[in-house]
Parts: C-alpha cells; sequence; structure tokens
C-alpha cells in the first residue's frame, strides 16, 4: 500500500497553499496552478502532504492509496 | 453463416446513399445469435468470444472490449449501454457514415451488449449537428420494433456539437442531465456512469464490430489485420486526396495502397496527420512504407486514434494550418482546469507569433516547454492531445516554423485552408471498398 | 481601573457588553478585511497564504468568542430587558426592539457561516461558498447595530473605532476592485461592490448626524420608558464620580 497526492483539476482554483506548505513535491506553475510530484510518500512528508491536503480550500488536492505492485 | 472473406465488412452491401433496410440487413449479415444469460452474475458468453477477437474500441481510446463488458457485467447494479456516435472530431466521418448506411450493425452490436448484460436500455447518442444519421437511426429503431419487437430498450438520444461532448465522462454528464463536459475521475464511468449505474459506453463502430463477431466468431474477425490489431476498420481519409472519405481497410495496410483507392493524392505530400487534431504528424519523406497499424506509427509517435488520416499537401502552409489548429483547440478547451485553458491559450499565441514573425524567437522552445507542462494535468485527455499535436508539428514542421519567425508570413498563407474543423458541411464522398 | 458599581446593579455586565461589543466589530473587521483582500493577493514570503489564511480564520473565530460574551453579557445584565431570545430572534425584543433586532440579524447570520466553516468537509465546497457571502451582509448589520443600540455612540472612542473599522472595509474593496479581478466578467461583481459600498457609506453619512448623534436617540431609538427616566447606568456613574 503506498500513498501518494492527486489533485482534481476541476476543483482547483490556484490558491496555492499546498506549495507553500510541501515544496519538496509541489510547485506552482506560471498561472498558480500546482505540478505535482505523485511519487509514494512516507513518515514525514506524508505528514506535511496530510496538512497540505487540509489546507486546500476547494479540497481539489487528495491522499489517494494504491496497492503498490508486488515485486516479482 | 460464414462471413464476407474480404473487405467490405462494415461497409458491405451500402452501394446506394441510403441505409440498409433491416429485412437486406438480414439477408446479408444472417440473423443476430442472441444469448440467453444463465445464471444471474454468471460472465456473458459474449465475453469470451470478444476477448479471442482482441477487439479493441474504436473510438480513439482503443480499449479491449471484452475487458469492459466484463468489468461492467460483474457489477450489481443493472448497468446501462451508451452508443456513442457523437463524433466530435471534426476531421472524423466515420461514424456518421455508418449510421447513415448501416444503423442496423450498430442496432445489433447494441441489441447484443443489452442482452448480455441484461441491461435496463441502451442509449444511442448522436450529435445536434448530423440530422441524418439520427433519422436513419431512429428509422431503424422504429423498423425493427415493428418486425420483431426487438429494440424495445433502445432509445436516441441527441447531444449537443462540440469536439469534448463526446468524450466518455462528459458524454455522460449531459445523460444525467448536467452540461456536456469532462468530470473528474474516478469513478470510472464503468462503475458509475448513467444515473450512477455502471455504464457500458463504446463507439458505434465498435457496437458494429461486435455484431458481425457475434455471427461469424472471433477466428473470422482475426482474418484481417494483424496480430495485435486484429479486424477491419473504418478510416476517414481527407486533405490533399483526389476523392476524400471514408474507406473501410484492414489493419496494417499500407498507406499508399490506401491513397491510390482515394485517388491519389492531388499534390506532393508535405505530411500526413494521424488520429485526428488530438494526434501526430509523421514527415512526407517517411509515409513511403508507412502502415496503417498502430504498431507501425508508433516508431514515428502517432496512432490511428479514431481512424483518421489527413494529408497536408506542399501547397499549403504547414504554419498557417497549424496555428489555425492550436487555436480552435485552444477554443473548443471545456475551461474547467487551469493548465489546459491557459496553456493551450499560450499555446496558441506562440504559433500565431511564430506565424506572423513577430516574437523574440524563443517561441519554439516556448511552444515545447508548454507542451511538457499540460501534459496530464486536466481532467481529461484535451490538453495532452494538443500537447501531442504541437510538438509533433514543431518537429515535422521545424523548418517552415522557422522561416516564418524569421520572415514572417509566406505567399501560401493566405491559402484557403485544407485542414477540416467542422462547421459548414463538407461535401465528402461516401463509402467505399478498401484493400488489405 | 474602577468601575464604578453606583446607580444601578447592573454595570458591570453593561460595561462588558459593550467593550466586548466593540472588540467583537474589530475582529470581525480584521477578518472581512483579510477576506475582501484575499490571500493570493496580498501575501508576501513573510506572510505566506497558509498564515494569512489561519489568521483569517483565528481571527474569525475569536471573534465569534467575543461576540459569545457580548450576548451572554448583555442578556445577564439586569439594566435593559435583554433576554436570550431576543439575542437570537431578532425584532421581537422590547429594547430597541429595531437595532437590537440587527444584531440578532447579524448573529445568526454568523452562526450560519461559522458552522458550515467548521463543518467545511461535510457540507462541501460550493455549499460552503455560497453560505459564505452572508459576511458581507452580517458585517454592515453588525455596524449598523453598534450604532443603533450602543449607548456610548457619541462617545469618542466608539466613534473613533465605528469610524476606522468602515474606512478600513471601504479601503479593502476599494484595493480589490482595482486590482483583483482581471478580465470583464467580473464587471458585475466589482460594480455591486463599489456600490454596495458607496450606498452604505452614504447612507451612514446622512443618516448618522440625524439619527444616533443627532438629539434624543435613546428614546427615538426604542428605549423603554422607565429606563429613559432613571438614566443609563454609564450617565448615573457619571453622577456619582462628578456629583
Amino acid at each position: 500500500m503506498s500513498t501518494s497526492l492527486r489533485l482534481n483539476p476541476i476543483a482547483c482554483e490556484a490558491h496555492g497553499m499546498c506549495a507553500e506548505l510541501l515544496p519538496e513535491r509541489i510547485s506552482l506553475d506560471e498561472w498558480g496552478y500546482p505540478v505535482i510530484d505523485g511519487k509514494p510518500l512516507s513518515g514525514e512528508a506524508l505528514r506535511h502532504a496530510e496538512r497540505a491536503v487540509k489546507s486546500c480550500p476547494t479540497f481539489a488536492l487528495m491522499l489517494e492509496r494504491r496497492a503498490t505492485a508486488r515485486a516479482s | 453463416m460464414s462471413g464476407p472473406e474480404r473487405l467490405p465488412r462494415l461497409l458491405a452491401g451500402t452501394g446506394e446513399r441510403r441505409a440498409i433496410g433491416y429485412d437486406d440487413h438480414l439477408a446479408l449479415h444472417g440473423e443476430l445469435p442472441l444469448e440467453r444469460r444463465r445464471r444471474r452474475r454468471a460472465e456473458p458468453r459474449l465475453v469470451e468470444e470478444l476477448e479471442l477477437a482482441g477487439l479493441r474500441g474504436r473510438g480513439g481510446g482503443g480499449f479491449p472490449t471484452a475487458s469492459k463488458l466484463r468489468a461492467v457485467a460483474r457489477a450489481r447494479r443493472g448497468p446501462v449501454v451508451v452508443v456513442n456516435a457523437t463524433e466530435g472530431e471534426p476531421a472524423s466521418r466515420k461514424d456518421r457514415v455508418l449510421c447513415e448506411l448501416a444503423p442496423h450493425l450498430i442496432l445489433d452490436g447494441a441489441e447484443l451488449v443489452t442482452r448480455a448484460l441484461d441491461a435496463d436500455c441502451a442509449l444511442v447518442c448522436v450529435c445536434e449537428s448530423a440530422p441524418e444519421g439520427a433519422v436513419a437511426l431512429s428509422d431503424a429503431i422504429e423498423e425493427r420494433r415493428r418486425l420483431d419487437g426487438s429494440c424495445t430498450r433502445t432509445a436516441l438520444r441527441t447531444i449537443p456539437h462540440g469536439y469534448l461532448a463526446g468524450q466518455e465522462s462528459a458524454l455522460v454528464a449531459h445523460l444525467n442531465g448536467g452540461p456536456a463536459l469532462p468530470t473528474f475521475t474516478p469513478p470510472m464511468v464503468f462503475e458509475q456512469g448513467v444515473g450512477r449505474r455502471p455504464t457500458f459506453l463504446s463507439n458505434a463502430e465498435t457496437f458494429a464490430h461486435v455484431a458481425l463477431i457475434a455471427r461469424h466468431g472471433a477466428r473470422w474477425f482475426r482474418e484481417l489485420g494483424t496480430t495485435e490489431q486484429p479486424g477491419s476498420a473504418l478510416v476517414t481519409l481527407s486533405g490533399a486526396v483526389a476523392r476524400p472519405g471514408v474507406y473501410e481497410i484492414a489493419y496494417g495496410a499500407e498507406l499508399s495502397s490506401l491513397v491510390a483507392a482515394a485517388g491519389g493524392a492531388t499534390e506532393p505530400v508535405r505530411a500526413a496527420l494521424f488520429g485526428g487534431y488530438a494526434g501526430a504528424w509523421i514527415d512526407g519523406s517517411q509515409l513511403n512504407r508507412a502502415a496503417l497499424a498502430d504498431e507501425h506509427l508508433a516508431a514515428h509517435g502517432a496512432s490511428l486514434g479514431a481512424g483518421v488520416v489527413l494529408l497536408l499537401g506542399e501547397e499549403s502552409c504547414p504554419v498557417a494550418e497549424v496555428t489555425r489548429i492550436a487555436r480552435w483547440l485552444a477554443g473548443q478547451s471545456a475551461r474547467q482546469c487551469g493548465p489546459c485553458l491557459h496553456g493551450l491559450d499560450a499555446l496558441a499565441e506562440a504559433f500565431g507569433r511564430i506565424a506572423e514573425g513577430g516574437g523574440e524567437g524563443g517561441d519554439l522552445d516556448r511552444v515545447r516547454r508548454l507542451c511538457s507542462l499540460v501534459r496530464r494535468r486536466g481532467a481529461c485527455s484535451h490538453p495532452d492531445g494538443a500537447a501531442r499535436f504541437a510538438l509533433s508539428a514543431a518537429e515535422v514542421f521545424a523548418e517552415e516554423l522557422a522561416d516564418h519567425a524569421r520572415y514572417g508570413r509566406c505567399p501560401d498563407c493566405d491559402r484557403h485552408p485544407h485542414l477540416p474543423l467542422g462547421g459548414a458541411r463538407q461535401d465528402v464522398a461516401r463509402e467505399r471498398v478498401s484493400l488489405s | 481601573m474602577n468601575v464604578p458599581l453606583a446607580a444601578s446593579g447592573g454595570s458591570a455586565y453593561w460595561f462588558l457588553t459593550r467593550s466586548t461589543g466593540a472588540v467583537a466589530l474589530l475582529l470581525l473587521t480584521i477578518a472581512v478585511v483579510l477576506g475582501v483582500l484575499d490571500v493570493r493577493r496580498t501575501s508576501t514570503p513573510r506572510w505566506p497564504r497558509f498564515v494569512l489564511d489561519s489568521l483569517h480564520r483565528n481571527v474569525s473565530l475569536l471573534a465569534m468568542c467575543f461576540l459569545a460574551l457580548h450576548v451572554l453579557t448583555a442578556v445577564l445584565d439586569s439594566f435593559a430587558p435583554i433576554s436570550l431570545l431576543d439575542a437570537f430572534l431578532p425584532f421581537a425584543g422590547s429594547y430597541r426592539p429595531f437595532w437590537l433586532g440587527l444584531g440578532a440579524v447579524a448573529l445568526d447570520l454568523l452562526l450560519a457561516v461559522t458552522l458550515t466553516s467548521l463543518m467545511r468537509r461535510r457540507f462541501g465546497y460550493s455549499s460552503w461558498r455560497a453560505v459564505h457571502w452572508l459576511t458581507y451582509a452580517s458585517w454592515p448589520i453588525a455596524l449598523l447595530h453598534g450604532f443603533g443600540t450602543g449607548s456610548d455612540v457619541k462617545a469618542a472612542w466608539l466613534l473613533v473605532i465605528s469610524i476606522a473599522c468602515l474606512l478600513a472595509v471601504l479601503l479593502a474593496i476599494l484595493a480589490r476592485v482595482t486590482s483583483g479581478w482581471p478580465g470583464g466578467h467580473r464587471r458585475l461583481r466589482r460594480g455591486a461592490a463599489l456600490g454596495g459600498a458607496g450606498a452604505f457609506s452614504l447612507f451612514l453619512a446622512l443618516w448618522l448626524p440625524g439619527g444616533p448623534l443627532g438629539a434624543e436617540w435613546a428614546r427615538r431609538s426604542g428605549t423603554p420608558q422607565k429606563l429613559l427616566k432613571h438614566g443609563s447606568p454609564v450617565v448615573g456613574a457619571q453622577k456619582a464620580r462628578h456629583g
């Protein structure tokens, strides 16, 4: 099970708080919209990501759990 | 009844300019073998046949039809079947032609899937700008109800015109009473679609193939085409060709034989666009042995998509054409997602500056940067398609673009645009039989 | 600071209700100004958006705390006949019914805004947003309530605070309208904001001198007869000091 960030681009209104709270994974493009690194999160980064998700005024940012592919 | 050995398959019997009647249709193709679903929740036999046949969606996505059917069949709530004949791509006319000439094949496929899924209803969706197709389909539905009482659960729906209106989630949103704009997925349409029920939504041509596979079997289907892409497909060929129109091909056929069947190119071919305006360009010099199959086109970064091939002649100005389409793509954005609405506008502006010769000269770099910036950042694949179109144009037409950036407009810029963008009805020739 | 407890027994509460009312108005004004200016436009590296956003939320909650104290002390005070019901049900009281009622309206609106904000995820973004617009109605109503009900309205300190709050909101609206919405399709909002602000200010300028700042406002605003005879607890306390 891995957790990663996912964005609903329709709900996103470029408030930009997520990028302030998790600059390691989220940066803003020239129009203020987030560019999100979708790699799995853990530990400290995950805690900051949870805070970023809570700060989104439009609930566009979310955390998604996905089953990781088994190593064969 | 054994199937036709060669082409045509879908376009069989469509010599005249009107729809094949029900009796003629049955005489030509044979009775439709409808299955009775044995146990509740048991997998319909149709799934296995479609899996062996390797049928993939003909709407551009190419999703394996058997997998989709299986996923919807597993659902608990009563499923809905949607036939997508909206065809928002302006350079594509195959669905229109299929509706007008062979509506019973589409309806056969819809009946088969509806029965296999034990669905409550089948909704056949046509675009409001294609009234002839709508008339042909509704007449065909009427005919069937009258003659053998089939299609009682089939209804016709008219959808507003628009490039994105036929996108899967947008179509479902419209059928649910909202605007015809894409929605955020998950949940996917096959999980929660029309009326929040699991929905089997596929292109009209796909349903027509289902109708023939059910009759003649998977092995027959695989007699044409390649291993990866079996079967036949409808292709819309337009641009610098003598007889533009809808042709039926076997996957893997050479582009040159298709063009020959269409009367040959009207001028030397500068480049070809595959897959429509969300597709990719291939330089004319690479087209000699180009085969109409995704596995071959992929080497050039292209795919057939919904079966669209556009030939751009040397006498046209590629920069003017590409700029015009880039502007159109920006205008077709649903404007729901920031990166798409801003990015595509910026892309059109950059091309516009290059075309007029103004700008600082960094515009081509800007085009490339914008393309990588908008990819996968929208709710649907519109920005990805626009990026693919723009990036391949920047590569294939690098020379003309550099010339325009330096010297401005060329004499060919003011020529009448070749690439179709819908609007006025185009008198495109209808069906033709094609080659293998 | 010694609180004069002469004249009537509830003047401690009366003092508290006026002061908490003034503080609530100040805090509410700060919250409204932050909301109007929009964190996206006002943030700096030292004041990033998430900080301004938290500030807006915390100031609003603090304002609600002071508002609760304001209502509680007004009800507990025995001088003016204000019941708990009057705090929520507008225009039904016996003490300056209209002006007190405005306070009840403002309170009800702010309660709706607070509840939906605390349970935002449950309500969903669009419902929350629709209710949040009510703040633009609650603030001027609260200001009017202050002017109409307050017994200190002629006192310099409260007048200065009230006018300062009004100016702050007007300036914020002006700043937002001139820089806030690129693109012509927001012209309606721009016009409505300017028009509303202008009309409200004009109304105050015309009404205040002849109204709360004029003669015998206490009687004209609906203070019950028996209270007018005894005088307000503030006046009574002052008399006790100077007398």
